[in-house]
């Protein structure tokens, strides 16, 4: 039964909802004024930049003439793009058989893999960055897209173990009988069953891989670097450019922002699907 | 032709036996029902079958031909699942179609089929739709429809009318009997519910933790029960046991009585008891009487509407030739 709410209630809970939705887009939002001032209007004074200055889109063509945009753009799709697409090819089959053919040491597995995302990437960083060196992986596309991969293989195959085991087993039993091969069996049935789950396992996983930030900073220099290493740029010891920065952020996120922008039901019933049914 | 035999087949999950070696014949074209509490592995029997479990020993034989590690598809059964099991993502026509589109066969054999199974079930005005959009009954049909266009050498039946309610279920399980009146294929059909089994089966095979108890017609089985416990499994009321005095008046350990073999007299009878619950159906009545010794309560069942009501007096009288003696063992004397 639902639970009868005031009116009072109803308006203070989305006055409460709201601010809070506010303060929480409010960084974004400073982001976008602070990349339509000049530099001298960025740092002065929160209310001097909101009333006292004028708009420009001078950063913008700043940021563009100093650097590549579209080489980093480039390289940020296919490092997140990749890393997701080969990271489903190992995780789907391992998903698979955790989830169908179960042994006594799949929940000990799971929960391994799961462990090292609990590790501090920057405790592995010289190993890793000492056989990118010997292996001529620094600063290379195909370098980041495994490393990416390696880091989200545990997200992506928890995703789909849940997905897979939400998929009543009666059903593949079924197929069995009707005279499907496991070849078939997957085919015809669990992929279709199992698209809605893929889709969205892969659509988080572009969005982590494109923020991620510790590995594409420190592995790359100029060759391979994705936008986040393209906004770090404009942090520098030389001072700090808000509204360049600002700017930079600004044609790093928007890609992705509107990219999560359509797919947000997508996602949200992803995520909560097998909470919710 | 769909003759199975089970020789001395077992199956253990870890070091749980579920079932002991155990043999069963099932002929061409018999309607076989397992029946059981839960947990009795009849279910578990049937996916052995069907090859879904592997068994730990014993032999599988499907028409003479060994069949113990044949992949299910191999085995040429098909088999209804008791939540439909039918693919989501397909429409009733392409659920239907699967088992043909996996043996390769010809479209317009597929289609013939599908046609003449639609009419059967009367599916035809629901073949573009999806499961999603159909109710349980018209499910169940679509589960049985892409079981026979296969033409198995038997279908294999897991309690496929439990998720349907008591009007549907009555419906469908004349549907099952008429198709196998028609197709006359072998039909092995596992349940808990042993009105389904008397209802339906040439042959019930009562099972008791792997074991089986009786296998023989429903009539046999109600007539002459082996043991106690198929005694109070098969039959509806329950049939009554009583121990003590009474049971060694006629030489035994436990004697049961069915409730349609007691007579109710208000004035006179051997056993004195009074009325607890009457529950009045109209064409029958089934009188709980308290204060029976050895039996508690006794179920007695009488034609037609009886006036009695609760904490009247009545008297009981068993119909001796009908009396069920059992030893010590529980076995029939």
């Amino acid at each position: 039964m639902a639970r009868a709410v005031s009116k009072r209630t109803k308006v203070l809970n989305t006055t409460v909802a709201g601010a809070l939705g506010f303060l929480l887009f409010f960084p974004i939002l400073w982001i976008i004024i602070l990349s339509f001032k000049t530099e001298e209007d960025a740092i002065r004074a929160p209310l001097e930049v909101l009333f006292d200055s004028g708009w420009t889109m001078d950063s913008f063509s700043a940021v563009q003439a100093r650097s590549d945009y579209l080489k980093h753009f480039t390289n940020s799709v296919i490092i997140s793009v990749g890393s997701t697409l080969l990271g489903l090819l190992i995780a789907i089959p391992a998903a698979w058989s955790m989830a169908f053919v179960p042994s006594k040491q799949t929940k000990n597995i799971l929960m391994w893999m799961l462990s090292t995302k609990m590790l501090p990437p920057v405790g592995v960083l010289v190993p890793i960055y000492l056989l990118f060196r010997d292996f001529n992986l620094l600063d290379t596309r195909i370098g980041l897209t495994i490393v990416l991969t390696l880091i989200n293989l545990p997200i992506i195959v928890w995703m789909l173990y849940t997905y897979f085991k939400e998929i009543p087993s009666e059903i593949l039993e079924a197929a069995r009988m009707d005279g499907a091969a496991l070849r078939e069996e997957i085919i015809y049935v669990l992929t279709p069953m199992a698209i809605p789950g893929m889709a969205s396992t892969a659509l988080l996983n572009i969005i982590l891989a494109w923020n991620e930030a510790f590995w594409t900073i420190n592995l790359t220099a100029a060759n391979a670097a994705p936008l986040t290493a393209f906004i770090t740029s404009y942090s520098s010891p030389e001072g700090l450019f808000y509204a360049k920065l600002s700017a930079a952020s600004i044609m790093a996120i928007a890609p992705i922002l509107i990219m999560g922008w359509f797919s947000q039901n997508q996602l949200v019933r992803g995520l909560t699907f097998g909470a919710v049914k | 032709m769909g003759r199975i035999q089970l020789k001395k087949v077992q199956k253990k999950f870890g070091d749980v036996e579920v079932i002991p070696p155990l043999d069963l014949e099932i002929n061409d074209g018999e309607f076989v029902v397992f029946v059981g509490p839960s947990g009795c592995g009849k279910s578990t029997l049937l996916r052995l079958i069907a090859g879904l479990e592997d068994t730990t020993s014993g032999m599988i034989e499907i028409n003479g031909a060994d069949a113990t590690d044949a992949p299910p598809a191999k085995r040429g059964l098909a088999m209804v699942f008791q939540s439909y099991a039918l693919y989501p993502h397909m429409s009733v026509r392409n659920n239907i179609a699967f088992p043909m589109r996996m043996a390769k066969m010809s479209k317009e054999e597929q289609n013939k089929r599908i046609e003449s199974a639609a009419i059967a079930l009367n599916l035809t005005d629901y073949l573009d739709r999806k499961p999603g959009q159909l109710s349980g009954g018209q499910r169940q049909r679509v589960a049985i429809g892409r079981a026979i266009v296969r033409e198995p050498a038997a279908f294999l039946f897991d309690e496929p009318l439990s998720n349907l309610d008591a009007a549907l279920r009555v419906g469908m399980r004349m549907e099952i009997l008429e198709l196998h009146k028609k197709l006359n294929t072998t039909m092995v059909y596992v349940t808990h519910d042993q009105v389904e089994a008397m209802t339906m089966a040439d042959k019930i095979v009562v099972l008791q933790a792997g074991v089986i108890e009786q296998v023989g017609s429903p009539l046999e089985l109600y007539r002459t029960p082996r043991n106690n416990f198929v005694a109070g499994f098969i039959g509806s009321p329950k049939m009554n046991f009583l121990d003590g005095t009474e049971a060694s008046k006629h030489g035994a350990e436990t004697i049961g009585i069915r409730s349609e073999h007691i007579e109710v007299s208000t004035t006179d009878g051997l056993w004195q008891g009074t009325v607890g619950v009457a529950e009045h159906l109209g064409s029958d009545t089934f009188i709980h009487v308290h204060g029976i010794s050895g039996c508690e309560p006794m179920t007695v069942r009488t034609s037609g509407d009886v006036a009695v009501r609760h904490g009247d007096n009545v008297f009981l009288t068993p119909n001796d030739a009908m009396i069920h003696k059992f030893n010590k063992e529980g076995l029939r004397i």
